[in-house]
């Protein structure tokens, strides 16, 4: 039984989105519960599958049977089980607290949602656990295509256009990413992750080696909105409806990090990205850029929507700098990053989604008194803030500290000055929003009415609250995830 | 000897922080909720005094959660340095908490239940830094008490306690982000560890320049020590509710940033790398000016709280100075001050607060023959105003006793005079306060009644902080063998 887990996961959620087609016509009452069966029964499998890879070493499944050069096959090691928990937890965790607002933001559509919804979570899975370069490219196209429509089926006007925009974007950046896999393919002849790996260095000083490893580079920034090249995200995101922003906005773009520090490790090899290619100081400059401007942009906005938005953009740049900055500490940094920043966005987007759904109005300057009448979420809200500006004991400040740790290793100053001075516009961001909520009604004073409680569902709540723990579990004990999780395969792919 | 291994610093750490919950959920009942602070008070002295004779004795306490970096714990170590200042804060927040009451509901205040709650949390916060093993371990509590000192300081939640609390986050959050965290990475960097050992972690690891540059990093990105010229959110914290700028801003707060400094130099430097470096003598300067600056500033306020802040500013420096000094006399001193200029100014503070709650009047030309209306209040406040200014028979004699021993000690008579000439500063703002009070005819306009004391649950704790303000010049000697452990 245990051999299957890895084609468990995967299965799972793609059957439930197969039922959920029919009972979409049957009885649309049966869409919800299947759907949460299907990914708790991911999330099951995926604790599992992960106590099972920590414990004894990387699993590898031959779909169908046939052996890998041929044959798909899927790979978990630990970096894959730890995403794969994550994701499935967060998707699932987030079915749960959409149950009201699909009801009230999609009403005629739910039934659809909940189909694309699984077929997202698939893709994700898939895109993580496969160790097929083609495979991961089909299944990063059911995760985008999905994304695409998830994206534009909210009541928001500009949904679709904004969701129009992502797709021309999404179409570029598979396509540099096909084009790589393709020059790679003409190379060595195979698919396979470790294949490829295994083959290039007799071929590694070839040109079209080094076209395919950027080919493939950009179209994986461009998924995951790298800036420059995140021109899609803010808009994307913002006007979708809550369920589904709330999942792609912390999934999607921490699985294409993930995707990035496979391909570097697994598939091209440190030695290659760091001696061949040595874009290094480029990369590391461009991710400092990301990070710093993604936070400036994140304080020009007026809605917090946008805000979030932004900050994830600014996210994107500690990870991807991290990854870069060529060694072990940058690299713990950039992976637990993609842990801590999923939480974080989850919960950012949870405390967003409950004030969309009980006020219905996102403005900054509209969050006046909100502090009396939702006072359950902002909490929330004020932990993920201290999270995304690096207080311990959060998690957000214990990847950070990996991160600063090896820019000052790797002596990328402008890296640590970027870090520094994003942590410190994310006060600002923090706190505005904070002052906002609790200054108001304008000059209180002794005479304070209490403005009547309207907070959020329980469904919503409970969410925000396990996250809430997470975040300080997850930092406390983050100890344990890097040395028995991260170290391990970090080492594994020096060797 | 090898440290105790116990829960009990934890728990000393975490009662106010587990009291959290019953407090909210109490907040309807004011009189269960404070008799729950009281309880968390008691409990939370009773743990700390608990653990005392063992550390008078040598022994340490020592617990640790997880070890979240190689090499760095979250850990907690209780030894004599903590215990000292674990010891005066605790002991301070039972009478504080008894004041609170009086003065919020003297004054009517609306958020009771959220005040004591961030008071509590604020108290756990400053006990965890007394109890830090470890530089990181000190920088999370450090930031947790920024935190939960946001929301007293901007209690009244209208435009001139956002402004404040605006200014508050980013001297105390931008300094120790942008400061003190690089630093502390850079320390683990060279070191592969932060832990507080008696040699220092530094000598011998780190290019001198790095050394000299980090050591004035952090003592400037420790801004609640409020040196010049990052001093100007202490004032400006003057608009929080007095219990606050009295057990907050006299003793928690500023004096987790000077503890924070002692930490570095003792704990993190060492004073044998320190003297090798030859910087004590550029930091006792920059702490003289501050010392100076700061109660020349102080003589010109009208605003009492505002005074107080000053003076508080000044005698901040005078612990860091007795610390950077590096003899062993100035270290005494510059650490039992941390103690007597807690009792000292705690006192004032409780003063101001009762004239507020009885009078109303906070400016000092509003205060004219108030003594003979408030004989208690001012009486403790002359008391108080002794201790600060060192005159005996009080505790604040002591240190600076010590102190100026300390100066002749390392043959720095400049900064003798230093010290004297701010004492004569302090008598000039403070002597005339109290004379006028009691010996000058008060305007008609200005009281109602003709006896008007604040509340007992104001009264009584500043008379009994004032009393223990002229015990510790009697018996200093627990916070006095305590200070010797520490530099030993």
């Amino acid at each position: 039984m245990s051999a299957h887990y890895p084609a468990l996961i995967i299965l799972i959620p793609l059957l439930a989105a197969f039922l959920n087609t029919a009972f979409v016509w049957l009885d649309k009452r049966l869409c919800y519960p299947t759907t949460v069966l299907g990914l708790g029964g991911s999330v099951y499998f995926c604790i599992r599958l992960l106590l099972k890879v920590v414990g004894n070493g990387t699993m590898a499944y031959h779909v169908g049977g046939w052996a890998p050069p041929m044959g798909i096959e899927l790979r978990v090691d630990n970096l894959s089980a730890l995403v794969l928990l994550l994701v499935s937890v967060i998707a699932f965790m987030n079915i749960i607290a959409s149950r009201k607002s699909i009801n009230e933001e999609l009403t005629f559509k739910s039934g659809a949602f909940y189909t694309i919804y699984l077929l997202f979570v698939t893709g994700l899975l898939g895109v993580v656990a496969t160790a097929d370069l083609f495979n991961l490219y089909v299944l990063l196209e059911i995760t985008s295509l999905s994304a695409y429509a998830l994206l534009a089926m909210g009541n928001q006007d500009r949904a679709p256009l904004a969701s129009l925009n992502y797709i021309f974007l999404g179409v570029v950046g598979a396509s540099f990413y096909l084009l790589g896999v393709g020059y790679l393919y003409i190379m060595t002849g195979t698919l396979n992750m470790a294949d490829v790996n295994s083959l290039l260095p007799g071929i590694a000083g070839s040109s079209a080696v080094m076209v395919a490893f950027v080919f493939c580079l950009v179209g994986i920034w461009i998924k995951m909105g790298l800036f420059p090249l995140h021109t899609w995200l803010p808009n994307a995101y913002s006007y979708a409806p809550v369920s589904s922003s709330r999942v792609i906005a912390p999934l999607m773009t921490k699985v294409m990090v993930y995707v990035m520090i496979r391909m570097m490790i697994s598939v091209f090899g440190l030695d290659f990205v760091f001696e061949q290619i040595s874009l290094e100081g480029w990369v590391v400059a461009l991710a400092s850029v990301a990070i710093i401007s993604g936070a400036v942009m994140a304080l020009a906005q007026k809605d917090l929507k946008k805000m979030l938005a932004y900050i994830i953009v600014c996210e994107i740049g500690y990870m991807v700098g991290g990854a870069w900055l060529g060694n072990s500490q940058g690299m713990t940094g950039a992976i637990l990053h993609i842990v801590n920043d999923a939480i974080m966005t989850f919960a950012l987007f949870l405390v967003l989604g409950n004030i969309v759904f009980t006020r219905k109005k996102t403005a900054i300057k509209d969050l006046r008194g909100i502090f009396s009448s939702m006072p359950w979420t902002m909490a929330g809200f004020i932990l993920v803030g201290i999270s995304i500006i690096g207080v311990p004991p959060t998690c957000g400040f214990f990847s950070k500290w990996y991160l600063l740790l090896g820019g000052i290793e790797a002596g990328a100053s402008f890296f640590v000055f970027a870090l520094v001075l994003s942590s410190l516009i994310s006060a600002v961001l923090v706190f505005r929003v904070v002052e906002t909520a609790f200054f108001s009604p304008e000059d209180g004073g002794h005479e304070h009415e209490k403005a009547a409680l309207n907070e959020a569902p329980v469904s919503m709540l409970v969410p925000l609250g396990l996250t809430g723990v997470a975040i300080i579990a997850v930092g406390i004990w983050s100890g344990y995830i890097v040395q028995h999780i991260i170290l391990p395969f970090i080492q594994q792919g020096i060797s | 000897m090898d440290p105790i291994l116990s829960f009990r610093p934890l728990l000393a750490v975490m009662v106010s922080m587990l009291v959290i919950p019953v407090l909210i959920s109490s907040g309807k009942k004011p009189n269960a909720r404070e008799a729950w602070t009281f309880a968390a008070g008691l409990v939370k002295f009773g743990l700390i005094v608990s653990m005392l004779p063992a550390v008078l004795q040598g022994q340490e306490y020592l617990f640790t959660l997880s070890t979240p970096f190689p090499g760095v714990p979250i850990q907690l170590r209780v030894d004599a340095l903590g215990m000292l200042f674990a010891l005066v804060a605790s002991f301070l927040w039972i009478f504080t908490s008894l004041y609170s009451i009086g003065y919020m509901r003297g004054l009517n205040e609306h958020g009771q239940t959220r005040f004591f709650v961030f008071f509590a949390l604020a108290l756990s916060s400053t006990i965890g830094v007394a109890f830090s093993a470890n530089l990181f371990t000190l920088y999370l509590f450090y930031e947790l008490l920024s935190l939960a000192t946001y929301p007293l300081v901007t209690h009244h939640q209208d435009k001139k306690s956002k402004i404040s609390g605006r200014r508050y986050l980013t001297f105390i959050l931008g300094t120790s982000i942008g400061l003190v965290l690089p630093a502390m990475l850079i320390c683990y960097h060279y070191a592969g560890t932060l832990d507080f050992t008696a040699t220092g972690i530094l000598s011998g690891q780190v290019p001198t320049p790095v050394l000299i540059t980090l050591f004035f990093v952090f003592i400037f990105g420790f801004a609640k020590a409020a040196i010049m010229p990052f001093h100007s959110w202490l004032p400006a914290a003057m608009v929080a509710p007095t219990p606050v700028s009295a057990l907050l801003h006299a003793v928690a707060v500023v004096k987790v940033g000077v503890f924070s400094i002692v930490r570095i130099v003792t704990g993190i430097y060492g004073v044998d790398l320190l003297s090798d470096l030859h910087i004590g003598p550029i930091a006792a300067g920059i702490a003289a000016i501050t010392i100076l600056a700061g109660s020349l500033i102080a003589m010109s306020q009208n605003e009492l709280k505002r005074l107080l802040a000053f003076s508080t500013i000044s005698q901040l420096s005078y612990i860091v100075l007795g610390v950077v000094l590096l003899s062993p006399k100035a270290m005494t001193g510059g650490i039992i001050h941390i103690a007597m200029h807690a009792f000292g100014k705690i006192t004032l503070f409780f003063c101001a607060g009762a004239i507020m709650v009885a009078t109303g009047k906070k400016y000092l030309s509003e205060m004219k023959g108030i003594g003979r209306r408030m004989p208690i209040t001012m009486g403790a406040f002359f008391i108080g105003a002794l201790s600060i200014i060192g005159v005996p028979p009080c505790g604040g004699f002591i240190s600076k006793w010590y102190l100026a021993l300390g100066t002749l000690q390392a043959d720095q008579m400049p900064l003798l005079i230093v010290l004297l000439t701010s004492s004569l500063l302090n008598a000039i703002y403070f002597i005339p306060i109290v004379f006028k009070a009691f010996f000058v005819p008060e305007t008609d306009a200005l009281f109602n009644a003709k006896f008007q004391e604040a509340p007992l649950c104001c009264v009584i704790p500043l008379t009994i902080t004032a009393l223990i303000s002229i015990w510790l010049f009697f018996y200093p000697q627990p916070f006095f063998d305590l200070a010797r452990m520490a530099i030993n």
